[in-house]
């Protein structure tokens, strides 16, 4: 395998223009570059407000940037999210590019078994397939058994977060996108996660991460990155 | 040749219906017989009996009418009800006919509701009174859409009618105006006949002309069309069967009207088709009540 | 359950190229275009009044367009417009290809009905003349809505809203139609039976592999279905782009506006 990067960010730039509130206009970063190759995992540095977030955003697509392109290497090319149609944003994001939020954002009533087997099923695994993936998953997230029938909505922060990880995990993307992983996680759940990780970056995966822990990041990181340096004037 | 009997002071056309009218309506007959089971639209007029008591087969008549045919009208097979003795009278009176209750000698036979057990031949019309033309109209309410339906043969929804039968009563139940496809073509309503006649329409030697006054709708089924019940593949089409015999001509073959006796639930079983019946009784078949009152109301009071 | 991969083909299933549809001189919807592929979920969001659904009547055949072109993959004849076809082919592709799910089930059940006949009814239309085979592809569609099976000869009527959609949509999905049309599909419902409904819609949209154009007002129900929005005002497609991108960081001025609307729980 080449060491190719699987994600290359270039010139890229993002304002906000608030339309509603007199077209103000809110400059984040702008000419940013950034590659990320197979192994890697950079870890985005900088206080809250700088950008971190809406740059993550940016590269999933989840954002519009202002200027600039996101390549992302999928079936051997590179697609730049920027500009593919939504069906091809859609397919990379359902093969190649993965995003763990914070949050966990579901229907309510399914099953968190059902859950986290849909991914799969999405991909045209089997039933079966899926369900084995799910709960190893599962097991090794340590979300005890009996919840594994019922919806997450009841559940805590953490175990919702969980779910969340395995969720993401479950397609063993080639990109992966960190927005705080861990945030409430305990200490033993965090180091769980982090072997999951470091397991994905053995396997050539290639990673964008905000940890606030500073624990995790030193745990993962492979290069630290400052959104701050790019930060555009107001 | 006798002098008609209304003819020194006519107060109406020969017919009753102005030459125009019945012009416009043979138009649509030729129509209709040219496109079998269409439903043409035509000019229905008033006439002197309200809506319901036969105003279409009343106009097709008039139209096709001629002093030398020989003019029969049944209700419910029945020559000696109301209505059809009525109607009957109005046609002597306004076109000089000859009347009959003899089938095969009628050369016109206006119906409700049945068609004669004897079958027809070749010169004979039959002229049915239509409630309701379109067959569709109990599913779909708007007219346009039932146009397109026919005019494109999506005929689908008619199913739904023997579906929801199927479901409900675990056969296709209906037995009155049981639809038919008319040379594989047309979707069309029999009229309210029963079921047990529907075989009679396919490959009849007779016209077969459907007429609904208030509907303003012309149909017809010319001579040798093929006329088919609809039906399921697993529950096909069959018609009605009794175990009785008629009471008076011991028939087993024809369609029976069961007739309520006395409170104590004492009934009988008699032929609907009331000249075929007697036929029978003349030609010495007899039933286990032959000697019952009902058979002697045969004659028509004068 | 069997899952079927969302490929997502080249080739568009749908394209729409300058649909503008004036009202004498008011306009209901002006050029828009798109395309549409093969398992994809479109959501034509707006408030009301902004030609949502006069759209969506163009493009389902049900009011021919002042201009423009809406071409659709048949399996007849390949992509064509729509509105070149004649009168019976289009009302044939219409049945045998397309579903159209109403806001209001009244609109698109037979009320005089059983729920059975309905859901059988595009069996039917489709030439199947056999009652054993429909009863039991009946059945099996209403356990895939979750109606229970024994009411199946009972009246649409007699059944609750969330019910009745459930049988409109297995009326829609019965015969293996590739683009299906929905309009306000949960606009009538409460909010319980709303979540469940659409969850529903959700999963069987991914199994069977099926295009959807659904028209909302409603964000939290575009969030849900659409993998991408198209954002409607005063007629005029003001924005599209991915469900997410529209919904997170709107662009239009009046998509902002939109998105900044909706109440938050």
């Amino acid at each position: 395998m080449s060491n190719q990067p699987l994600i290359m960010v270039d010139g890229l730039a993002k304002t906000f223009i608030l339309h509603n509130a007199d077209g103000a206009t809110i400059p984040v970063f702008e000419g940013l570059r950034l590659e990320v190759a197979p192994g890697e995992c950079v870890v985005l540095a900088g206080e809250s407000g700088v950008g971190k977030s809406t740059l993550m955003r940016s590269i999933y697509g989840n954002y519009l940037p202002s200027r600039g392109a996101v390549r992302v290497l999928h079936d051997g090319a590179y697609v730049d999210i920027t500009r593919a149609p939504p069906h091809q944003v859609l397919d990379v994001r359902r093969r190649t590019l993965g995003y763990v939020s914070q949050f966990l954002r579901v229907i309510p009533r399914i099953s968190t078994l059902q859950l986290v087997m849909e991914p799969l099923l999405e991909n045209g695994a089997g039933p079966q397939e899926a369900r084995e993936r799910a709960e190893h998953l599962l097991g090794a997230l340590r979300l005890p058994k009996a919840h594994w029938d019922l919806p997450p909505a009841t559940f805590s922060g953490g175990e919702q977060q969980r779910v969340n990880i395995a969720r993401s995990f479950i397609r063993n993307y080639p990109v992966l996108l960190l927005d705080e992983p861990t945030a409430s996680l305990d200490a033993e759940n965090r180091a769980i996660v982090v072997q999951l990780v470091k397991q994905a970056l053995g396997n050539g995966a290639a990673m964008i991460g905000i940890f606030h822990d500073r624990d995790v990041r030193d745990a993962v990181a492979t290069k630290l990155f400052s959104v701050s340096e790019y930060k555009a004037a107001a | 040749m006798n002098a008609r009997p209304n003819e020194p002071e006519r107060y109406y056309n020969y017919a009753y219906l102005d030459e125009q009218t019945k012009r416009m309506i043979r138009r649509s007959i030729l129509k209709a017989l040219a496109i079998p089971g269409y439903q043409v639209p035509f000019g229905s007029r008033e006439m002197p009996v309200p809506y319901g008591w036969g105003t279409g087969g009343i106009q097709l008549t008039a139209a096709i009418i001629g002093p030398d045919d020989v003019y029969k009208c049944i209700d419910q097979g029945a020559d000696d009800t109301t209505n059809a003795v009525s109607i009957r009278r109005f046609f002597a009176q306004v076109a000089d006919v000859a009347v009959t209750e003899d089938t095969g000698e009628a050369t016109i036979i206006q119906t409700r509701h049945r068609i004669p057990e004897q079958p027809l031949k070749a010169g004979q019309v039959l002229v049915f009174q239509v409630p309701q033309p379109e067959p569709l109209r109990g599913l779909e309410a708007r007219e346009t859409e039932t146009r397109a339906m026919h005019a494109y043969e999506e005929y689908g929804l008619q199913y739904v009618s023997l579906y929801e039968s199927v479901a409900t009563y675990g056969r296709i139940a209906s037995t009155v105006g049981y639809p038919t496809m008319v040379d594989e073509r047309y979707l069309m309503s029999p009229s309210p006949i029963p079921k047990f006649d529907n075989p009679k329409m396919g490959d009849n030697e007779a016209i077969l002309l459907f007429g609904a006054g208030r509907e303003k709708r012309i149909y017809a089924v010319p001579p040798h069309t093929t006329v088919r019940s609809l039906d399921f593949e697993d529950y096909p089409f069959e018609t009605q069967t009794w175990d009785e015999n008629c009471a008076l001509c011991g028939a087993q073959d024809s369609y029976l009207d069961e007739v309520v006796l006395d409170d104590t639930g004492a009934r009988m079983f008699v032929c609907s088709d009331s000249h075929f019946c007697a036929d029978r009784r003349a030609a010495g078949h007899v039933g286990p009540m032959a000697d019952h009152q009902l058979a002697a109301l045969e004659t028509e009071p004068t | 359950m069997n899952a079927i991969p969302q490929a997502i083909e080249a080739a568009p299933l749908l394209r729409v190229d300058g649909l503008t549809k004036w009202y004498g001189h008011v306009a209901g919807c002006r050029d828009v275009s798109f395309e549409l592929r093969r398992g994809e979920v479109l959501g034509v969001v707006g408030e009301s009044g902004s030609g949502k659904t006069t759209l969506l009547n163009c493009i389902s055949g049900r009011l021919p367009p002042s201009s423009g072109t809406v071409e659709f993959d048949t399996s007849r004849f390949g992509l064509t417009d729509i509105y070149g076809l004649n009168e019976p082919d289009r009302r044939r592709m219409q049945r045998e290809e397309w579903g159209f799910v109403h806001q209001n089930p009244r609109d698109g059940l037979r009320m005089r009905v059983s729920g059975g006949a309905n859901v059988a009814e595009p069996l039917m239309n489709l030439g199947n003349r056999h009652y054993g085979k429909m009863r039991s592809a009946t059945v099996e569609w209403l356990q895939r809505v979750e109606l229970d099976t024994r009411r199946i000869d009972d009246k649409p009527r007699n059944f609750s809203g969330g019910m009745q959609q459930r049988i409109q949509v297995a009326r829609n999905l019965i015969h293996g139609p590739r683009l299906v049309f929905m309009d306000e599909p949960t606009g009538g419902l409460d909010v319980s039976v709303q979540a469940r409904l659409l969850d529903l819609l959700r999963e069987l949209v991914r199994d069977l592999g099926l295009a959807v154009i659904i028209v909302t007002h409603d964000m939290a129900v575009a969030r849900l279905m659409a993998d991408r929005l198209i954002v409607m005002k005063d007629g005029f497609v003001v924005e599209t782009g991915l469900t997410d991108q529209v919904l997170d960081d709107p662009q239009h001025a009046y998509s902002q506006l939109l998105v900044s609307s909706v109440l938050q729980i």
